[in-house]
């Protein structure tokens, strides 16, 4: 089978700042990518550039064999994003049915197929029970099941997730991570996952995408996760151990990037130690 | 006091003045409908401030056109589409937006009182654009509004789905194909059009009793995006047409009695929504524990 997703030699970048360059990569079908990287080395970026919301500087991205375009029916998307407000005037079910439908033009159609399909998507995360809750009452967890079977409700080959495991609790990230891992084996999509821990996805991925500095290493967490391929990578000494099964990474340089994004160290305070960057 | 009473409830003579009013209870029936649907994305999008912003320019537009001896309602909609531009143009981030109407409100406002210090016709025309007016509305202002309220209604009908998904998720609308930064100016000027009606019914300054609180009540009781609009209009009908009848059998101008009307609204959803939330939140999770494993 084809690539669900091949870059070759691309690059993107903002006014002259070169983000990442000479990206080659092909995600094939049921395979699981997870992208790592400090705060502003460019993930979400990346999935921009596959959702065709950003071009690239040079080099080609193909989705499913097509050039990336708005709005591919073949990609599901989770967009990083806090938690809904309260009063957001949403069932679960709802926000499900936006995944399906919600592009499209008019106030549709009353009829039972979309939500048929709509229920299949909310039992395939175990979300059935919560369907008529209002989103805004759910707890984080729940909500980003909810989300993820928004973006698998259109069947996608190809499903984006950014940082889809941030603020949620240990038990969450792991109905989340085996939610996505189950997609792909049942369903042979292709997975690009970004997160910056590499320990709650390890028992799935395979391979890794490293962004950093602008450069950037693919594959097997063998291959990239090691103190020789992390310290060329960031150009200083960095220390990765391997402990019961998790990874410990130390002394990732302080970016000025890393330095004006702090959030996601005081989100997961405690953790910064054992994530893939710090 | 029975004096004071009688100047707020008078129902002598209703039946005659309820012929004299036709024309305006055709014209509260519409804006209650118009004002229900719009408030839904109002509410979702977070414009409350805009809405106020956009009726004070709609308030000078309509008082120039008096002025001038030009048709109101034209005026109130040439106010209101600019207002609109300039907002739905300018302020794309919520924070620029706000600054943007805080400086135009006032501006239009001015500009508004001083058209209607120039303007030497009877007073109850130039009361009646800011608290709301009951036997002003002719047959050829009634066919504007009946024909802007018209474009609202299928205006809103066409953009619903990508509308409500660039309100409640705009970068997941954008990446699935909706044109998100096409959609936010387009509801700005739909809205514009909504304003201008509120404006010859109840007057510039409590627009937001009709585009706002309608919605505002209805999210308390229900989470459904289809109940939502539909309980919202049902609410704005009850609110201005309501509001009308009152208002006839007395001197006192409509707007506070509509405005009385929708907020006792609001405060029932308030008081009952926490238990009806309960309750549902309760049924939906039930009803689950209770099918088979799968
Ligand atoms: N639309 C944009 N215009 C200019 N700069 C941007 C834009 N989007 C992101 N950037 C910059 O690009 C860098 C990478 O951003 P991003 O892809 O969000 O990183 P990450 O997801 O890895 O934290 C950041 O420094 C960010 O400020
Ligand atoms: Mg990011």
């Amino acid at each position: 089978m084809s690539a669900v997703l091949e870059l070759r030699d691309a690059a993107l970048g903002y006014d002259g700042r070169v983000l990442w360059s000479g990206l080659d990569l092909d995600v094939e079908p049921g395979e699981f990518v997870a992208v790592l990287g400090a705060n502003g080395s460019g993930k979400t970026s990346l999935l921009r550039a596959v959702l065709g919301l950003q071009p690239l500087t040079s080099g080609t991205l193909r989705v499913g064999g097509r050039p990336a375009r708005r709005g591919d029916r073949a990609i599901g998307y989770v967009p990083q994003q806090r938690r809904l407000e309260p009063t957001t005037p949403m069932r679960a079910k709802d926000v499900v049915r936006q995944g399906l439908d919600g592009h499209r033009w008019g106030i549709g159609r009353p009829g039972r197929v979309g939500w048929d399909q709509v229920a299949r998507a909310l039992e395939a995360v175990e979300a059935t029970s919560y369907a008529d809750v209002p989103v805004g009452v759910l707890s984080g967890g729940e909500q980003q099941r909810v989300r993820i079977a928004q973006a698998l409700v259109a069947d996608p080959s190809l499903l984006l997730c950014d940082e889809p495991l941030l603020s949620l609790d240990l038990a969450s990230q792991r109905t989340v991570t085996t939610l996505v891992d189950r997609r792909r084996r049942e369903h042979g999509s292709g997975v690009l996952f970004v997160t910056h821990e590499i320990n709650p996805v390890l028992p799935y991925v395979d391979r890794v995408l490293y962004l950093a500095g602008g450069r950037f290493s693919v594959g097997t967490v063998e291959e990239v996760l090691t103190s020789g391929t992390l310290s060329d990578l960031y150009d200083a000494p960095i220390e990765v151990v391997r402990t019961g099964g998790r990874i410990l990474v130390a002394g990732i340089p302080d970016t000025p990037d890393n330095a004006h994004h702090h959030e996601h160290h005081h989100d997961h305070r405690g953790q910064v130690q054992e994530a893939a960057h710090g | 006091m029975a004096e004071v009473w009688q100047r707020i409830f008078d129902f002598s003579d209703y039946g005659e003045l309820l012929g004299l009013v036709h024309n305006s209870l055709l014209a509260g029936a519409a804006l209650g409908l118009v004002g229900g649907l719009v408030s839904w994305f109002v509410m979702m999008r977070d414009l409350p401030f805009a809405v106020h912003g956009i009726s004070e320019l709609s308030f000078a537009g309509a008082s120039g056109a008096l002025l001038l001896g030009a048709n109101v309602v034209a005026g109130s909609l040439v106010g209101s589409l600019l207002a609109a531009a300039v907002i739905g143009g300018l302020g794309s981030r919520a924070r620029d937006r706000n600054s943007i109407i805080g400086v135009l409100m006032p501006f239009g406002l001015g500009l508004g009182v001083l058209f209607l210090s120039l303007y030497q016709g009877r007073s109850a025309n130039k009361f009646g654009l800011l608290t709301g007016q009951i036997v002003a509305i002719d047959d050829p202002q009634l066919a504007w509004l009946l024909a802007t309220g018209a474009v609202v209604v299928v205006a809103l009908l066409v953009m619903w789905r990508p509308l409500a998904f660039a309100s409640t998720d705009p970068e997941l609308a954008a990446a699935r194909g909706v044109p998100v930064a096409l959609l936010s100016p387009l509801f700005m000027l739909v809205l514009g059009l909504a304003v201008a009606i509120s404006i010859q019914v109840i007057g510039a300054l409590l627009v937001l009793s009709v585009i706002c609180t309608p919605a505002a009540a209805a999210m308390r009781v229900t989470s459904s995006p289809r109940l939502v609009p539909l309980l919202s209009m049902g609410f704005g009908v009850v609110s201005v047409v309501g509001g009308i009848l009152l208002a006839l059998g007395s001197d006192v101008p409509i707007s506070p009695y509509v405005t009385t009307i929708s907020f006792l609204i609001y405060l029932v959803c308030r008081a009952i929504g926490p238990r009806v939330t309960a309750a549902r939140v309760g049924a939906g999770r039930l009803r689950a524990s209770r099918l088979p494993a799968r």
